[in-house]
């Protein structure tokens, strides 16, 4: 179910009536399919499955969530447990999406 | 049908086997991989009679009037013809070419026979030939005898190869997995992968593009610079199909030795990371054409290795790993985090997956 | 790879790890859902680094192990015919059907093509407009977006030689029912991240709170997994049972609302049957009537095939954690991975071929994986613990 792997948009065109991109993938370009994602603009980090653009990718969120690795233990010690702080300051949701430090 | 009416158990789950008695050959069967060697046990060993041992390796050491001579024979069936970095005239000279060169062999001579498909260009043919040429020419082998078949328009896919090769193997080299023993320095003569990612890459259906082409190459040059170094060396595989983990396989079964890999020391290119992801492969039992790896005694590792990085073909050569003498005939990697890994013998063709 | 090599780095782990070993206090069973987490899990070593109490349980999300055998059978059915072009995503090519696989109808002369994307079988529809092309549609949530976008496209194209042979399966309804077995032992899931990038989060809150179990939605590389793991602990140590999200960066709370429009519109919500297990009510979908002149089992006559599920082997069970794979009479006698009973011994990643394989290993930190009666050898340098996981001390932060 869950092969999907995160590529950059190189470029964007339309097919046949269709939205397709160039992607990137770590050196590796192939067509995929945006009509899920039909803001995706170069640049942009997708997720990918079967040829097709699922999910956009936060790179903000993918960096908040190393920070977090980074400081674990260290903060948990001396200041509580960060996701719970994170939580506090603005997630409201309590899905980390809106992690906010 | 009782599914559609029982309650359903999750306790009941079974998954399915996959099928093993096959009454026909299936494209895994030439995957290099398990099946590949059921098959010549099983259906084409018990036909031939006695042991034919040699016809499980790439190449047979016989000897000839005094002689120590290296023999193989090899069949190329690429698709598409020609690829990114090569052709099938390329992969026809080397492939034999370098299984001669895994015995400490230099090839001198070689047959080549042509297998042509009705309708195909003459144009492509002269192509092959010409590539074929090139590629013996580079590698110091003369093709002294051929044979030239047409087979039905439908019977073929334009053209097929088969060549068969000779070489000399000099005095006190031995290569073989049964000498390995626990403590042998393993490293591969560089990136890993390529060859197998530039096919696929221009594969219908599965049509990607990469800057990376095939590494295609005749290893014999190679060979004589690690040669030069000490005649002790212990055991050469090209890792061609099947990948480096078939060949671990191969020499971690015939030694008796376990083999430890470092997955982090493997080197692998970032093009071929980046296709093995997108398509769930694993570049470990992805094809190559022009690398080998190498089973050293430790005391001659660190010379071996810096007479392949001194060799063109070996610039990014890297120890990857040692034989020791835990879990015997197994290929064991322990991944970057630290943790363990079997890596297995490949059972048939490698498809992409999507879970 | 970007946002890929980042979330291997093995410093990171030992962070985790090691926070994960300071927060448990007793044993847990957690189950990963989805088979590419099972996949990163063996891959990368990640259940032996793991303290003891922790237990992974491998659960039934790989879709190529669940698609059931009577809609492989009509797979080979509608692929023996000599005017199709069958298509597939690789890995279903080895799943057995009633005696053959799709290998097989390819050489006995089936026309039976491997893409990488359905749209990849659309184009050969297009190129061939004398043939039927039919694609092999399986999988979860994921890919079944992919699925329906192709069929919506043929339809809007005028595309009428291509068809989807529809075998599509839902998480949540696979999650109830293994919740709703009586012996079962999971205490916490490892939801599937790209699930949840098409679906969101909102179907597993009334899930968490019904059977009351953590669920963490995680993702797939080895810190994310870690991070999943982690999580599912914290709650069960403090007697928790929310959905929470590990997997933020590829997963926001509504997941993608175009491709849940496109389901709604290609799909309906159906009954499905899974391998082994039998039918889950609503549990998969199936092509809506609208959809019917692309539906294979409909254009080729298949929908009379029936075929009883044969009972094998006890991989349920193991999959359930119920039995040790060593534990199961046929392990490493009659089922061994060149000889597998199931498809927990079939691959590399099942959780019988990985015991088959670790126990070979005699790995000391895997209790139980050694069968009655072997002598273990002595331990080596090589057998020591595969990694030191630096104290809280060591783990300090630059």
């Amino acid at each position: 179910m869950c092969l999907a792997v995160p590529g950059r948009v190189l470029s964007v065109e339309d097919r046949d009536g269709t939205r397709m991109a160039t992607v990137d993938f770590g050196g590796v370009v192939k067509e995929v399919c945006l009509e899920y994602l039909p803001d995706l603009r170069v640049g942009e980090y997708a997720i990918v499955h079967v040829g097709f653009a699922l999910q956009r990718l936060d790179e903000e969120s993918a960096r908040r969530t190393l920070e977090l690795f980074e400081n674990l233990g260290m903060l948990q010690e001396e200041f509580g447990d960060p996701w719970e702080q994170a939580v506090q300051a603005g997630d409201s949701d309590g899905l980390g999406r809106e992690v906010q430090r | 049908m009782s599914d559609t009416t029982a309650r359903p158990d999750p306790l009941s789950w079974t998954c399915p086997a996959p099928v093993r008695d096959r009454p026909r050959v299936v494209m895994g069967h030439g995957g290099g991989g398990a099946m590949s060697a059921e098959l010549i046990e099983q259906v084409v060993l018990p036909g031939l009679g006695g042991p034919v041992r040699a016809a499980l390796t790439d190449s047979a050491v016989v000897e000839l009037g005094g002689a120590r001579l290296a023999f193989s024979t090899d069949s190329f069936v690429v698709r598409p013809l020609f690829f990114p970095g090569g052709s099938i005239g390329d992969l026809a000279v080397n492939g034999t070419v370098n299984d001669l060169a895994m015995s400490g062999a230099r090839a001198a001579f070689l047959s080549c026979g042509l297998i042509l498909e009705e309708g195909v260009e003459l144009d492509t043919v002269s192509r092959v030939a010409e590539a074929l040429g090139a590629a013996a020419r580079a590698a110091g082998v003369r093709v002294v005898t051929g044979d030239t078949k047409v087979v039905e328009s439908g019977h073929g896919d334009g053209v097929y190869i088969n060549t068969s090769g000779i070489g000399l193997i000099p005095a006190g080299v031995d290569l073989r997995p049964e000498r390995v023993t626990p403590g042998d320095v393993v490293m591969v003569s560089g990136a890993i992968g390529v060859h197998g990612v530039a096919i696929m890459s221009e594969r219908e259906n599965l049509r990607f593009e990469t800057g990376i082409e095939s590494d295609c190459a005749a290893l014999g040059g190679l060979v004589d610079a690690m040669l030069s170094v000490t005649p002790d060396l212990h055991v050469l595989r090209d890792p061609t199909r099947g990948g480096l983990a078939a060949s671990l396989n191969e020499i971690a079964a015939a030694s008796g030795c376990g083999v430890v890999v470092r997955e982090r020391s493997v080197p692998v290119p970032q093009p071929v990371a980046g296709a093995c992801a997108m398509l769930g492969l694993d570049p470990m039992y992805v094809a190559n054409e022009g690398k080998l790896v190498a089973f050293v005694p430790r005391e001659h590792a660190d010379a071996v290795l810096a007479a392949m990085r001194a060799h063109p073909l070996g610039r990014e050569a890297a120890v990857i790993g040692e034989a020791v003498t835990d879990h015997p005939g197994m290929v064991v990697a322990r991944t970057g985090l630290g943790g363990t890994r079997v890596v297995d013998m490949p059972m048939g063709e490698q498809l992409p997956r999507i879970c | 790879m970007k946002y890929i090599d980042e979330f291997q780095d093995p410093d990171l782990a030992a962070r985790l790890l090691d926070d994960i070993r300071a927060t448990v206090t007793r044993p847990w069973a957690l189950m990963e859902v989805c088979g590419g987490q099972t996949h990163s899990i063996i891959r990368h070593g990640i259940d032996q680094l793991l303290p003891d109490e922790v237990e992974l349980i491998h659960g039934p999300g790989c879709p190529v192990c669940v698609t059931p055998l009577e809609v492989i059978d009509k797979a080979l059915e509608i692929a023996s015919r000599p005017e199709v072009i069958f298509c597939s995503f690789g890995d279903m090519l080895r799943v057995p059907g009633t005696g053959r696989d799709l290998f097989q109808v390819r050489a006995e002369g089936g026309d039976v093509r491997v893409v990488y994307s359905p749209l990849d079988a659309l184009r050969l529809a297009e190129e061939n407009p004398d043939r039927e092309v039919v694609f092999f549609g399986i999988g979860f949530e994921t890919t079944a977006p992919p699925n329906a976008m192709t069929v919506h496209q043929a339809r809007r194209r005028g595309i009428r030689n291509f068809s989807l042979l529809v075998s599509h399966v839902r998480v949540p309804p696979a999650i109830e029912a293994i919740m709703q077995s009586p012996d079962c032992r999971v205490q916490g899931f490892l939801a599937a991240g790209h699930v949840c990038s098409v679906m969101g989060t909102a179907e597993y809150p009334a899930l968490a709170e019904r059977f009351r179990v953590p669920i963490v939605v995680t993702g797939f590389e080895p810190l994310d997994v870690l991070e999943g793991v982690r999580r599912t602990v914290r709650q069960l140590e403090r007697g928790e049972h929310t959905v929470e999200n590990a997997y933020p960066r590829a997963v926001p709370p509504e997941g993608n609302p175009a491709a849940r429009a496109m389901l709604d519109d290609v799909f309906e919500v159906a009954d499905r049957a899974w391998r082994g297990i039998g039918v889950i009510p609503d549990s998969g979908w199936r092509l809506s009537p609208r959809y019917r002149d692309h539906d294979a089992e409909h254009r080729f006559q298949v929908g009379d095939i029936t075929t009883l599920e044969p009972a094998e082997c006890r991989s349920g069970e193991v999959l359930q954690g119920l039995l040790k794979p060593h534990e199961c009479e046929a392990f490493g006698t009659t089922c061994t991975p060149r000889t597998p009973l199931g498809a927990t011994m079939v691959s590399s990643e099942g959780a019988c071929a990985a015991y088959y394989l670790y126990r070979r290993l005699d790995l000391p930190d895997r209790p139980g994986s050694r069968p009655p009666g072997a002598t273990a050898p002595a331990p080596t340098a090589t057998d020591a613990p595969a990694v030191t996981v630096p104290s809280r001390e060591d783990s300090s932060v630059v």
